[in-house]
């Protein structure tokens, strides 16, 4: 039975990110892969309708759209080397039946070139996620300019710039070499991070969460995964991200509004994501020695691990932050460390490393800083100082529901004066 | 191919480095510069007078102007470059970070635009 255009779109839609890989391997430019692959699958709308669905489809589509960007190189008298180069690699081809045998391994390889190639640090962070997202992800630029809240055509304009940089600066389509290789993994697990936590906590607006970005940064998480198995910190990355996910559906409450970790229901915690991010954190451990992702991921296991709020291990969260401000020195981590050793050690513990972080400025303008700050005191029972710095924290705070929750905070301890 | 290395360092800077420090320097440069031509990198290559020695033109209104000093005031000057031919942006980087001027200024990296046909 031939299929309907719908079974081509939801064929293509599969094969999208591989097909692209492949091709702006082949063509040297993404804007000639996508624009072929857009011309591949009008006629495959056309063809296969008709005529069935070929034996290979991706082989097919890889053929089709290589064949459109030779017909549209000829009409504009453009890339005269490159289209001899593809004539003669076509003809081969027809010679040897090569395309249909192309191996799983060259299809992974074409992926990762180009998630390097997206995640190039000559480019801006933020059009290294664009990127990052529309051709490995296959997000429409529409749905990215969505997630980003930002308006469509300037996301459309931030992605033509970064093409044109690749283009015109020489970026290469290329696994870096060996020596480079960790700290190149590292912007790319950046990038996948700053996705997945733009989703999971979006720093201005009414969501709080913005599911298909998390979705995508663990999907982009496992692809990693798969084509780097010997990079320990890409795993621990996925487990990272299993875990904090696993506690999505507890951490915003019917209304909307955000419940802290302690306060959550843990059994509407995904039990699945929970057993594939711990089974990932053992094995990253056993690994070696833990890099920062690991021991982050360490600590979402702990959390993981506990039934109940107060089964909390906090001595092993405090030491396990410790180990991180070695591993990754901000003053984020060092503010975390400081609430795990509150917890362990009590709050005036915990209390004596915030003020000497208030007093090092390294977090000023951060609200989360006197934020915590304030609820240590609260528990020490200082609630008039409590009050001033949910005061100061609300000043600072962007997300609509970080600024009820301190708000309600705030009425707790100020009453009168609220 | 083809990158212009612009070299930007502090001129005041370089200016109040010891007599020692600008020996150093100059072998620094002199290495590189045998190393890169060597590779076949290299296509050119020339320092600049301090800024203190130049003049900006511009013609407006049909009339030609002049002024004394560089275009903008800026905390690094360009002082020199390197036109080197590399296969893509990772290599011409890599050549870049080894400019002696890398560790205390700023080298910027810009691909030379060839016009078709």
């Amino acid at each position: 039975m031939n299929p309907s255009s719908e079974a081509v779109e939801r064929v293509f839609k599969q094969e999208r990110g591989r097909i692209l890989a492949t091709l702006i391997r082949i063509l040297g430019d993404i804007d000639l892969g996508e624009e072929a692959l857009a011309a591949a699958l009008e006629a495959a709308l056309v063809q296969w309708p008709r005529e069935g669905t070929p034996a290979n489809p991706r082989a097919w589509l890889i053929r089709a759209a290589r064949n459109k960007a030779v017909d549209r190189m000829r009409r504009r008298a453009l890339f005269e080397d490159k289209r001899a180069e593809l004539e003669a690699e076509a003809a081969r081809e027809r010679e040897a039946g090569a395309l249909d045998s192309d191996d799983e391994v060259s299809v992974q390889d074409d992926r990762l070139r180009l998630i390097f190639t997206c995640c190039h640090p000559a480019l801006a962070v933020e059009a290294q996620v664009a990127l990052t997202l529309r051709t490995l992800g296959g997000l429409e630029t529409e749905e990215i300019a969505h997630a980003f809240l930002v308006p469509a055509p300037t996301m459309a304009q931030r992605l033509v710039r970064a093409k044109a940089k690749i283009r015109q600066a020489g970026i290469p389509y290329r696994v870096p070499d060996a020596e480079d290789l960790p700290a190149r993994v590292d912007a790319v697990l950046a990038v996948v991070y700053l996705v997945f936590n733009e989703g999971y906590a979006a720093s201005s607006g009414a969501a709080l969460i913005r599911r298909e970005l998390c979705a995508e940064a663990i999907r982009l998480g496992r692809l990693l995964a798969e084509l780097l198995p010997g990079e320990s910190e890409v795993r621990a990355l996925l487990a990272l991200m299993r875990l904090t996910d696993a506690r999505r559906a507890a951490r915003v409450d019917a209304a909307g509004e955000m419940v802290l970790l302690e306060d959550q229901d843990r059994a509407r915690w995904d039990r699945d994501a929970i057993a594939e991010g711990l089974a990932l954190v053992d094995a990253v451990l056993r690994a070696g020695p833990p890099g920062p992702y690991a021991l982050q991921a360490a600590i979402a296991g702990v959390h993981a691990r506990a039934a109940r709020a107060g089964d909390t291990d906090w001595h092993e969260i405090a030491s396990l932050y410790a180990l991180l401000r070695v591993a990754n020195p901000s003053g984020v981590v060092a503010l975390n460390h400081a609430a795990a050793v509150a917890m362990a050690d009590g709050p005036e513990a915990g209390l004596r490393l915030m003020d000497a972080q208030v007093d090092d400025g390294a977090l000023a303008g951060y609200h989360l800083l006197p934020a915590a700050r304030a609820d240590l005191l609260r528990r020490l029972g200082r609630l008039r100082e409590a009050a001033a710095a949910y005061r100061e924290a609300l000043a600072l705070v962007g997300n609509e529901a970080d600024r009820r929750f301190l708000e309600r905070r705030l009425a707790q301890v100020a009453p009168a004066r609220s | 191919m083809q990158y212009l290395l612009l070299i930007y360092d502090n001129e005041a800077g370089m200016k109040r480095a010891t007599e020692g420090d600008q020996r150093v320097m100059m072998k620094s440069y002199r290495e590189f510069t045998d190393s890169i031509t060597k590779s076949g990198h290299m296509k050119a290559g020339d320092a600049l007078q301090p800024t203190s020695t130049a003049t900006c033109v511009r013609i407006r209104d049909g009339k030609t102007l002049m002024t004394d000093g560089p275009f903008a005031e800026t905390k690094e000057q360009l002082g020199g470059y390197y036109l080197i031919e590399a296969k893509d942006l990772d290599e011409a980087t890599k050549i870049a970070a080894r400019v002696p001027s890398a560790s205390t200024g700023t080298i910027e990296v810009r691909p030379l635009l060839v016009f078709a046909g």
